[in-house]
């Protein structure tokens, strides 16, 4: 099952590659990996989607719970949430493709943000899924280039990851 | 306030720890701070000559007293050469600081002569590694690493110092701090007191209990609550490699060491046992043998203090997060606060049950081995060690045939005597760690069990050992053979000795011994083994290496056979279960 385990750590040198290493280091894989900084400068969110069974996900959040350098940590998809990815993506706009591909983006409710002769930007932002989806819409034919941030994510409602 | 360089500041944060020894080696990188070291007195530098030992002797002497063991090396070399050190401390829990020198800040990244990026090189193998960049940051970063490599599940931390931090003419205020706190770094000490309930009434029910205890106990200082919750409810006691000594082996509860090369009785009750009560043990391969076939009756209790190590690979009943001594301190608790007892007459059963298997081919009642062989016998150099010593030794050991006789024959009674490379199986580690315990126990008795193989991975040391007047006892059970790797041949590979022999390349150890200025003694002769041994026991204040030929034939069993279950094992050459 794919999980969302949102970790909020020390912003300190070498955090980050504790965390990466630690999963090459017990051959756990990672999906998607985006971290910065948060409110409190001394602390950074790291998201990161993995896939593995519920034994598997077990031993992932107590291993990155033993890292000095990691406060907390959750398990996003244990509960309800919100994710969010956002892509941006170069695509061919020539001729008919440049309103078929202004539909699609209408659509996905994305974002034309760059426009030349040949070729559009796109910005999409939603769930990994209806990136995906999008992707597929426009056709690989018509794809130059895409660019993921990787998944984030929060929890609903009051509950918060915090010191 | 006090103002002192970086490398002063260092100096005196670890006499304020309250640090008496360090292992170490210097090198450019590291020069301030060996000046340091030069201009004081509190501090004892034991100069080894090869970092890897610096590292073992370092562990040796955390095993040995329970206190942090310090090393300090140099940057490049002397920090790689440290590695299988650290990593042989991950991999058994042994609380450890390793203080390395690096280039200066203003070089890192540059390829600088002697740049080795240690923190990433040491990252898998260490509990947290510091990379300090401002001097003023010295006192408040030792006083973390100690901290950090001695509580919760203890491990080696890495401080990583560039050059121009311990700068002698740059001073700074110095201050050591009292406590540390980290917000993100505490760690469990207490059981839940819910699961504690349920883990004891899981034991009064049980018909065919063992507790299996690992080196948690030893490491946790829990010897003693383990003992007594043992002997209060008369239940069988097995423990692991790391384990001996956590319950005294003669005590007639013990059934021996568990797992590849542990007892009859003690696989063989893993395997039929209803309830086991796994305290500070982890569950290794090498404890295990097939973990999906590993005692399939049994409900688990796994005290212990790292909640990664539950439920790792064999899944637990009733899982207890925290140090094995709060939690069995509660258990006992408990105990006195209830009549309830297990079922007396099932337990009889049970005893009746284990005292039979035990009877037929426990190892520690009577010889499984030839002893109307010609030759000596390894089992009969440690028998004979075990008689010498009173049992009141420490012993050390190598990797091999060697370290699974005298985990199997020398019956410890009590914690910290018996220290071995059990998680990595680091040839190497028997000299040094020696020499580490024989820095803190001045007067013990303390004998290194190895083999002529592994002992030439850090022979070196011998040179140390002179320097510093340390009267370790070497007991080299030597078989002319890479034992264990040929024991494996001849089980797997038809006897094929691949690389596993020295055609007659190895050196006259008694030589080699004298000529470090020590005494050396050849035994040959069944005969003269006990009276050799005697002889050198004797000379207290010298370092004795004991040369002894052994039948280079002779095999470590029981063996359990992969894959299968707990008492799935070779008894003898021709002999299975
Ligand atoms: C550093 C290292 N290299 C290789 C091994 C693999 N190994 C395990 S036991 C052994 C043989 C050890 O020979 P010796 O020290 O003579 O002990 P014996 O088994 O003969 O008693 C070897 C090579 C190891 N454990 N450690
Ligand atoms: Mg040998």
């Amino acid at each position: 099952m794919r999980r969302i385990i949102s970790v909020l750590m020390e912003n300190a040198p070498g955090a980050l590659s504790r965390v990466v290493g630690l999963f090459s280091q017990r051959g756990y894989n990672i999906e998607s990996l985006t971290v910065a900084p948060t409110e409190d400068a001394t602390l950074s969110r790291l998201t990161l989607t993995t896939i593995g069974d519920d034994h598997k996900i077990e031993q992932i959040t107590k291993h990155l719970n033993k890292l000095i350098d990691v406060v907390k940590l959750v398990d996003l998809t244990e509960g309800a949430h919100i994710e969010r990815e956002l892509m941006l993506i170069k695509v061919k706009a020539i001729g008919n493709q440049r309103e078929e591909v202004k539909r699609c983006v209408d659509i996905f409710r994305g974002q034309i943000v760059d426009v030349t002769p040949s070729v559009y930007i796109v910005q999409v932002a939603g769930t990994s899924d209806k990136l995906d989806a999008f992707v597929q819409s426009v056709g690989e034919s018509a794809i130059l280039e895409v660019v993921r941030t990787g998944v984030s994510g929060i929890a609903r409602g009051e509950k918060v990851l915090s010191l | 306030m006090e103002l002192l360089s970086g490398g002063d500041m260092l100096i005196r944060a670890l006499q304020d720890e309250g640090v008496d020894t360090i292992f170490g080696y210097p090198g450019g990188s590291a020069l301030h701070i060996y000046d340091a070291i030069f201009r004081q007195k509190k501090v004892k530098h034991i100069l080894v000559r090869h970092e890897q030992a610096a590292t073992h002797a370092a562990d040796g002497y955390a095993r040995a007293t329970g206190k942090v063991g310090t090393v300090l090396v140099t940057s490049g070399p002397g920090a790689t050469n440290a590695i299988t050190g650290i990593a042989t401390a991950y991999m058994d829990s042994i609380p450890m600081v390793v203080i390395s020198g690096q280039v200066p800040s203003d070089k890192i990244g540059e390829d600088a002569f002697q740049e080795t990026d240690m923190v990433g090189v040491s990252r898998p193998i260490v509990k947290h590694s510091f990379l300090v960049k401002d001097p003023a940051e010295i006192p408040a970063t030792i006083k973390k690493a100690y901290y950090i490599a001695a509580t919760g599940r203890p491990g080696p931390v890495v401080v990583d110092l560039p050059k121009d931090v311990t700068n002698p003419y740059e001073k700074f205020e110095y201050s050591y701090p009292k406590k540390i706190k980290l917000r993100s770094y505490t760690p469990i000490e207490k059981g839940h007191s819910g699961q504690i309930r349920k883990a004891v009434q899981l034991l009064m029910g049980a018909r065919r209990p063992v507790i299996y205890a690992g080196g948690g106990v030893v490491q946790g200082n829990a010897s003693e609550l383990v003992t007594q919750f043992a002997r209060t409810l008369n239940f069988p006691v097995t423990t692991t490699l790391m384990g001996l000594g956590g319950f005294p082996a003669s005590d007639s509860r013990w059934l021996g060491m568990l797992g590849m090369h542990g007892t009859y009785e003690a696989n063989t009750a893993m395997h039929h046992a209803d309830v086991i009560l796994a305290v500070g043990a982890r569950f290794d391969d090498r404890v295990t043998n097939t973990p999906n076939k590993f005692c399939p009756q049994a409900k688990i209790i796994h005290i212990d203090i790292d909640p990664a190590s539950i439920s790792k690979t064999v899944s637990a009943d009733i899982p207890i997060v925290g140090s094995v001594g709060s939690v069995m301190k509660d258990m006992l608790g408990l105990l006195n606060e209830i009549s309830e007892r297990p079922d007396a007459k099932m337990l009889g059963d049970w005893w009746q049950q284990i005292e039979d298997w035990r009877a037929r081919h426990g190892i520690l009642i009577e010889p499984r081995y030839d002893i109307s062989s010609e030759l000596i016998k390894p089992q009969d150099v440690i028998k004979t060690l075990h008689k010498v010593t009173g049992g009141d030794a420490y012993i050390t050991s190598d990797v091999g045939q060697h370290q699974m006789f005298a985990a199997q024959y020398y019956g410890f009674d009590l914690p910290r005597r018996w220290i071995n490379s059990g998680g990595l199986g680091t040839m190497g580690f028997g000299l040094p760690s020696a020499m580490g315990v024989q820095m803190a126990h001045r007067d013990a008795t303390v004998a290194c069990v190895t083999g002529e193989g592994s002992i030439q991975m850090c022979i070196q040391e011998l040179s140390a050992c002179t320097q510093y007047h340390l009267p370790i006892k070497i007991i080299c059970l030597n078989n002319q053979a890479l034992g264990m790797v040929k024991q494996w041949q001849d089980m797997q590979y038809s006897s094929r000795y691949s690389e596993s022999l020295y055609e007659d390349s190895l050196p006259d150890f008694v030589k080699l011994a004298e000529a470090y200025g020590h005494v050396g003694i050849r035994v040959e002769r069944k005969d003269e083994l006990q009276a050799k041994m005697e002889e050198c026991f004797a000379m207290k204040d010298r370092l004795v290496f004991m040369d002894i030929q052994v039948d280079p034939a002779e095999h470590v069993y029981p063996m359990q056979i992969a894959p299968g279950t707990m008492r799935d094992m070779w008894l003898s050459k021709t002999e299975r279960t």
